[in-house]
């Protein structure tokens, strides 16, 4: 596991507010290298931090430091020179309907008054990079939105940034179209080591390419940690309930059928993660109990190279003793196991 | 004279005055209504340069300025018109009676055309680190283009019908020959060829305007075919504009 320790950006109790606060006390820092995931509902105040950091919203209280320098106060040409080392994609793209993909991409380096030979030159080799130079000279209503998207992060590129900010960059797109995105995103980050800030309220996005993760709830960070740690025990309610919906959950079929005390079968819910969740831990229950298990519902995930089991077992409770053993064998090969209750076929 | 002969004589000159009161006021309308209507959307709330003390005066003469009518607009400035034109009538006159009606419509018609850039694209350049000015020139304005022109297409019309009522005080032109044959001669024949041709010249206007703006919003919406066979070679990649 790579470690991010130089900082790049970092905020200081950042308040902003509009009638009330919507940004309270945030303070987080955002490493060289890393791919940092913002999670939180909508409302949470996620675009509002975002535009803060790049400076379309002035904070009301609170520092902003870009490479150790306080930023906070700067006037706005001094602001612009930071601006064009922090590039950001967003979830309807914003490209210019009248200008070609190519010149979409060359944006961002007019503004820094670049030569228009080299803009071009730039501007293909960017396109080369996400792999849609035979588009060129195309216009945007003409490119599927995976397509746009991909001029929206060629023309971020452009500017050749420290810190890339995406505001639901794939929320628009379907989870096909997302994903080819994030290989794409997770391929510059690893190529180039620019930091990427990923916001978005989806947990998925969050999963497959985050390294570190904050959640964010009415415009406070109620958590913070690395991705593997948060998936594993996410502590804020936000957070859990957002990863609930990634979480196989137990049939309705069955949950309805629950019985606390009786029945012909125990429903147990099982976490396993680590070395554990890498053996073949159902004929090892079977090898040493004798206790034959069933898988009702549930599998093993892989985040950020950390292995995370979730199941649903069912177990014959007819022999009370046999089930105890098996209770006991399974508590102590898991993170967390837990009897749900009973069923009758 | 027949009524033929009549209209080769008199028809020509007038069709000449007519184009040329138009163009010419359609001229001043763009020179002068363009940048006030950029002003009047770039001062107003929320936008790039946000400033109701240039926004609220400007707006108050733009509306006063329309709510008059042609006619009594040219009336109510005459002494203005003598003092800097030289005389009250004549087609020099009329151009800057029209043009002074015509400057406040199409400030206002580029202003709503503006208003429907979209807000995020201006905080997108912003956030790239574009000026003010480069956001109003790079986006606001190739963004509206389109609408920019039908606008002025609008404009145009509006002031070639605005040319033949100013037949009424003194212009020349094929309004002036409606009134006085129409009007005042009562010929009937005469009078229809004149709305013909003028009915003529505004679907020309219209249809030289719409076809400018279809080859801009086509481009856009990428129904132009032949770009798809330029792209196929990539030598072929110049486009950047300026
Ligand atoms: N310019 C504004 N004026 C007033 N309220 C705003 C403004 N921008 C955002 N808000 C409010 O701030 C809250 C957070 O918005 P936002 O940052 O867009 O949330 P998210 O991106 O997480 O969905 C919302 O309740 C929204 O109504
Ligand atoms: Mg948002």
């Amino acid at each position: 596991m790579k470690h991010f320790n130089t900082p790049l950006l970092e905020l200081k109790n950042i308040r902003r507010f509009f009638q009330e606060a919507i940004l309270d006390d945030v303070s987080l820092t955002i490493y060289q290298g890393e791919i940092l995931g913002i999670i939180g509902r909508s409302g949470a105040g996620k675009t509002t931090l975002i535009r803060c950091i790049n400076g379309l919203d002035r904070i009301d209280s609170g520092k902003i430091f870009f490479d150790g320098k306080n930023i906070t106060q700067l006037n706005d040409s001094d602001r612009q020179l930071i601006q064009r080392r922090i590039a950001m994609i967003f979830q309807h793209f914003n490209l210019l309907s009248s200008l070609r993909v190519i010149d979409n991409v060359a944006l961002p380096l007019k503004f820094v008054g670049y030569p228009k030979k080299k803009r071009r030159q730039l501007s293909l080799e960017m396109l080369d990079l996400v792999g849609l130079s035979d588009k060129a000279s195309y216009y945007p209503a003409q490119l599927s939105g995976g397509q746009k998207q991909r001029v929206g992060i060629a023309r971020a590129l452009a500017s050749n940034p420290v810190i890339l900010l995406s505001d639901e960059a794939t929320s628009a797109l379907d989870s096909e179209t997302t994903q080819s995105i994030l290989e794409l995103l997770v391929g510059i980050n690893q190529k180039t080591g620019l930091a990427i800030v990923l916001i978005t309220h989806e947990m998925e996005v969050i999963r497959s390419i985050a390294t570190r993760i904050l959640v964010l709830e009415h415009g406070r960070i109620v958590e913070e940690g690395m991705v593997k740690d948060v998936f594993a025990r996410p502590q804020s309610t936000t957070a859990r309930s957002l990863l609930q919906l990634m979480i196989p959950a137990l049939p309705t079929k069955i949950s309805e059928k629950l019985n606390p005390y009786h029945g012909q079968e125990a429903i147990i819910e099982l976490r396993i993660s680590g070395a554990e969740a890498r053996k073949p831990f159902l004929n090892n229950l079977q090898g040493e109990t004798g206790v034959v298990a069933r898988i009702i519902q549930g599998g093993i995930d892989i985040i950020q190279g950390e292995s995370l089991g979730h199941f649903f077992l069912a177990i014959s409770a007819i022999d009370k003793k046999k089930l105890e053993k098996a209770r006991e064998w399974l508590a102590n090969h898991s993170d967390k196991s837990e009897v749900l209750g009973y069923v009758q076929f | 004279m027949s009524n033929f002969e009549l209209l080769c004589a008199i028809v020509p000159s007038a069709i000449i005055d007519t184009l040329w009161m138009t163009c010419a006021s359609s001229f001043f309308a763009f020179l002068f209504g363009f940048p006030l209507g950029l002003l009047l959307y770039a001062t107003s709330s929320g936008n790039l340069f946000q400033n109701n003390w240039i926004n609220r005066p400007i707006s108050a003469i733009v509306d006063s300025l329309r709510a008059i009518p042609f006619i009594i607009l040219a009336a109510t400035i005459m002494p203005i018109t003598r003092i800097i034109i030289g005389k009250a009538i004549g087609n020099e006159a009329m151009i800057f009676v029209l043009s002074i009606s015509a400057i406040p419509f199409y400030a206002r018609i580029a202003e709503l055309s503006f208003r429907e850039v979209d807000r995020n694209l201006i905080d997108t350049v912003r956030a790239m680190g574009a000026t003010r000015f480069q956001a109003i020139r790079e986006v606001a304005i190739p963004e509206t283009l389109s609408s920019l022109i039908s606008g002025f297409t609008v404009t145009v019309i509006t002031i070639l019908a605005a040319t033949a009522m100013a037949g009424f005080i003194g212009a020349n032109g094929l309004g002036k020959l409606a009134i006085s044959y129409g009007y005042q001669r009562y010929n009937l024949v005469v009078m229809t060829i004149l709305i013909i041709i003028l009915i003529i010249l505004n679907n020309v206007i219209q249809w030289f305007g719409d076809r400018i703006t279809k080859r801009i919003i086509f481009r856009c919406q990428g129904l132009q075919s032949s770009i798809k066979n330029l792209s196929k070679d990539r030598s072929n990649i110049f486009f950047e504009k300026n």
